[in-house]
């Protein structure tokens, strides 16, 4: 009885393992052709190298179309997929010719005529011309009312308005002279443009792609964004071509665009794994199946070299600040108080202990890559005495300062807020004043605390988007309403005009000057809040990962890179 | 039996209907949200303001329930903001769910095979060397932050030895996705590599989640067969003359068997707890891991779907329990 029940069970089991084996169709006989495979011949592969590149992203990406991303996971996924009128130098934060290889401004700074490299052709097949380009920026400027609200951000922040939107828009028109010539015309000057056309957002697109796949038809869904088909297909001019995404393994696969325009990417394909764990990205790369990773832990960079990897840190294109609320805290209106702060905190040793090898102490608000950066400028000095006396004068002996700082978050100008808040509040104690620690999840209350005006003092930064000052001081003391408050100060409305027509010198050898002056002003007569620090990133590359090199912009570019074979 | 089920199913539908509400309104009280992790560092007032606006989240809560309710039922539940942007949530549900339950069941596999052979013997050797350390292993188990086994397991057999992957579901092979039960695909497909490929990536994800699992399994079992070696039918049946492996097999472990069925149950509705954490540690996209990163970018559809569906998973598999008792005790049945 026991033995035939056994033996019902085994037959069972072999009979529906049988029946499971081969019961559905595999893909591989019909689709070998396009796969990752397909780039074994590739120029690394012959040479002796591995045809494939695997990058652990730290994060999913979120839509393939750049004009709709805003993250730079994304990002770095599509600068390899896509190409913009302006490019970057390879590890410098400077734009250069591109898919444009000239360009020229008029007079008063609102034509630009772009002339463009010929014989381009989107993976398409369809010609990239001067009718594309202004497809483009039609297509940009023309979004429904969801797309304006959240999606088309970058578009929203640098461009300002949208067709028949209520806030005028830079953008005015394009004009497509010949197949080489496209003359684009704003509304008004701005010192971001056309250097602002690096970024990824702005880049080319295929008009006959865009069309096909609805590329503009962003719906709300729920508390969401729907992306027409085009979002996941999209077609650029770059060194590679998206194969696919495997959502349900977390891994997007790039292959080489074979009808490139330039010199052909070195490896054929590039993988993109998403680990979110950093702990995780380091053992995959010691397990040595991934080659490379983003932002390694500042802690871990000496441990990754002796290693055998090479850790390639960016020159820092960003700063670390002390935001000031003078509208929360009452003392703070007094400029004395704020410069007694920014007296009792020790940068230098905050730089030396706290922050990665490489890190600087800031003296302005911008990194000295931009210009307009103020090489005159001295760091204020650590003065716990001198602090005291400008308190004491101030009549802010004593002060309470509520100081916030957020958990569950490293950036690359802050790597571990919480030690850098230790070591700035303890600076602060010394000098009398009496801090009240507030600590938020990032996502969870800290930037909305941040922006609602909640905190009398509190840590964030900037990394630079592109290379214009207005990018750096413009974004944080320009606008009327800004995190500093300082539309609730005497000075807020003059440095906001002053901003303004600054941003607007058409000659670049006087706007650059004027930079130089206002940046000055911010330091010593203003002084909105207190930058810190700027950070170097680094991203780490395993062992026989040759070519890439590191960009302050992380603008990373991979076609250059080739992988030996271990 | 089946007014019971029936029953039971329609309770289940008025748990989630509350569980529903109460989890919408629980979100929005979070501090931050969706707008914030949109916009991050980035943000400014108009900017935040314009997105609160066009994703209706300016509206009063019940507005919001109302329209959120009537999608729901139509089988809309809103598009992802963060795990998989623009990503309708319920498919992300679909995509990740199989992860969860291969990754589960090898656990719960490996749970069940080592703890009830493991609990029966340590039982009948009561007080022994191997019964010790048995409980010891089984007190480790519940002990170790699961994060710091991970990190263990993936040092030595991945890192060091180089056996297994570090983490992920599959290499970036050409696999075909039928059901989106990795291994099972492999299988289905003849593509013996992919499935062995997959296979290897569970094996320490479910090492690792079945630790839990596997120690209250091993003790429960102890104690239900100590408890039963003492019954009077056993002695009876001792004195009957029956032999040790009739006795064993057919008295003392069926009937010590009802408690752990249940413990079973309850492990397996608590797997999914466990299953974050671990996801997490060896980037395993299931539901766990989808959870986790829908948390911390405030991602409510994401979030919204994957609780209720992890809540009715658990109040199903309670139903299947029940059932499976009253398949193995007929007292059960007759009552």
């Amino acid at each position: 009885m026991k033995l035939t029940r056994l033996r019902t069970t085994v037959v069972l089991t072999a009979a529906v393992s049988l029946g499971l084996a081969g019961c559905a169709q595999s893909d591989r006989e019909s689709t070998s052709s396009g796969t990752t495979g397909s780039g074994s011949s590739g120029t690394a592969a012959a040479e002796g190298g591995s045809d494939t590149f695997t990058f652990g992203a730290a994060g999913a990406p979120e839509v393939f179309d750049p004009y709709y991303a805003s993250d730079g996971e994304t990002f770095r996924i599509t600068r390899q997929i896509f190409q913009g009128l302006l490019g970057i130098k390879p590890g410098t934060a400077d734009a250069q010719p591109e898919l444009a290889e000239s360009w020229e401004p008029s007079d008063d700074g609102l034509t630009w005529t772009f002339k463009l490299r010929q014989g381009v052709k989107f993976t398409d097949g369809e010609a990239f011309n001067a009718a594309a380009v202004c497809y483009n920026f039609e297509r940009m400027f023309e979004q429904n009312e969801v797309a304006q609200a959240g999606p088309a951000e970058y578009w929203a922040y640098t461009m300002l308005g949208f067709k028949g939107g209520e806030t005028e828009s830079l953008y005015k028109s394009c004009e497509a002279k010949d197949d080489a010539t496209a003359v684009i015309t704003l509304n008004r000057y701005t010192s971001d443009f056309p250097v602002m056309l690096t970024l990824e957002s702005f880049s080319m697109q295929s008009p006959k792609a865009l069309k096909d796949g609805d590329a503009n038809n962003v719906q709300k869904e729920g508390e969401g964004f729907k992306y027409p088909a085009y979002a996941s297909a999209p077609v650029g001019t770059g060194p590679y071509k998206l194969e696919k995404y495997d959502e349900a393994n977390k891994t997007i696969t790039l292959v080489r665009n074979d009808d490139f325009w330039g010199e052909k990417a070195k490896t054929a394909n590039i993988v993109f794994k998403i680990i979110p764990d950093e702990s995780t990205r380091r053992q995959e790369l010691e397990a040595g199946s991934i080659n490379a990773y983003d932002l390694p832990n500042p802690a871990d960079w000496k441990g990754l070299e002796d290693a055998g990897n090479q850790v390639l840190v960016r020159p820092a294109f960003n700063i670390l600040y002390m935001g000031l609320n003078p509208e929360k805290n009452a003392k703070l209106q007094d400029v004395r108080v704020r410069k007694a702060l920014y007296m009792a905190l020790n940068r230098d040793q905050l730089v030396a202990t706290q922050l990665p090898e490489g890190a600087k102490v800031a003296t302005q608000f911008m990194p000295d890559t931009v210009a307009g950066y103020n090489t005159g400028l001295e760091a204020t000095k650590y003065d716990v005495e001198g602090a005291k006396a400008l308190l004491k004068e101030a009549g802010a002996e004593g002060m309470t300062l509520q100081f916030a700082y957020p958990s569950e978050v490293s950036r690359p100008y802050m790597p571990d807020p919480q030690k850098i808040w230790d070591a700035l509040s303890a600076d602060l104690e010394a000098i009398g004043v009496k801090v009240e620690a507030v600590t938020k999840p990032w996502n969870g209350g800290y930037l909305d605390g941040v922006d609602n005006g909640l905190f009398d003092a509190w840590l964030l930064g900037w990394t630079g988007d592109y290379n214009s000052a207005n990018n750096f001081i413009g974004t944080f003391f320009g606008a009327d309403s800004n995190d500093f408050h300082t539309w609730s100060t005497d000075f807020g409305k003059t440095l906001s005009k002053e901003l303004d027509e600054t941003n607007g010198i058409v000659d670049e050898g006087e706007r650059t000057t004027a930079y130089e002056a206002l940046n000055q002003k911010i330091m010593e007569d203003y002084l909105p809040g207190l930058p810190i620090s700027h950070s170097p990133p680094a991203l780490v590359v395993g062992k026989g990962v040759e070519g890439l090199t590191a960009s302050p912009l992380t603008a990373e570019m991979f076609d250059t890179v080739t992988v030996s074979k271990s | 039996m089946l007014r019971f089920i029936v029953r039971r199913l329609l309770q289940m539908v008025g748990v989630l209907f509350v569980l529903s509400l109460l989890l919408f309104i629980w979100l929005r009280m979070l501090p931050g949200g969706t707008v914030s992790a949109i916009l991050g560092d980035r943000a400014t007032p108009e900017s935040r303001e314009r997105l609160t606006k066009a994703l209706g989240l300016d509206e009063p809560l019940y507005v919001q329930y109302w329209r959120y309710l009537k999608r729901a039922l139509t089988g809309n539940f809103g598009a992802s903001t963060g795990v998989v942007p623009g990503r309708d949530a319920f498919q992300i549900f679909i995509d990740r769910f199989p992860a969860t339950i291969e990754l589960s069941f090898f656990a719960i596999l490996i749970a069940i095979l080592l703890g009830i052979p493991l609990g029966y013997l340590a039982a009948r050797r009561r007080a022994s060397l191997f019964d010790n350390a048995s409980v010891i292993v089984s007190l480790i188990g519940v002990a170790v932050p699961v994060f710091f086994l991970a990190f263990l397991l993936k040092y030595f057999f991945a890192v060091k030895l180089g056996w297994l992957p570090v983490s992920g579901r599959q290499s970036n092979i050409d696999a075909t996705r039928v059901t989106n039960f990795f291994v099972l695909d492999g299988l289905m497909t003849r593509e013996w590599d992919a499935a062995w490929d997959a296979f290897k990536h569970l094996i320490l994800p479910a090492i690792t989640l079945s630790t839990i699992p596997f120690a209250v399994i091993f003790r429960i079992t102890r104690a239900s067969v100590l408890e039963v070696l003492d019954e009077d039918f056993v002695r009876t049946a001792e004195s009957k003359g029956l032999t040790n492996r009739i006795i064993r097999g057919r008295h003392v472990l069926r009937n010590a068997l009802l408690p752990v069925i249940t413990t079973v149950g309850l492990q397996v509705g608590g797997l999914l707890a466990g299953a974050i954490l671990t996801e997490s540690v060896f980037s395993f996209p299931g539901i766990g891991e989808a959870l986790a990163s829908a948390f911390s970018h405030r991602d409510y559809a994401v979030l919204q779907v994957l609780i209720m569906a992890s809540a009715a998973t658990f109040v199903i598999v309670n139903l299947i329990v029940d059932v499976l008792y009253a398949v193995v005790d007929p007292r059960v049945r007759t009552r």
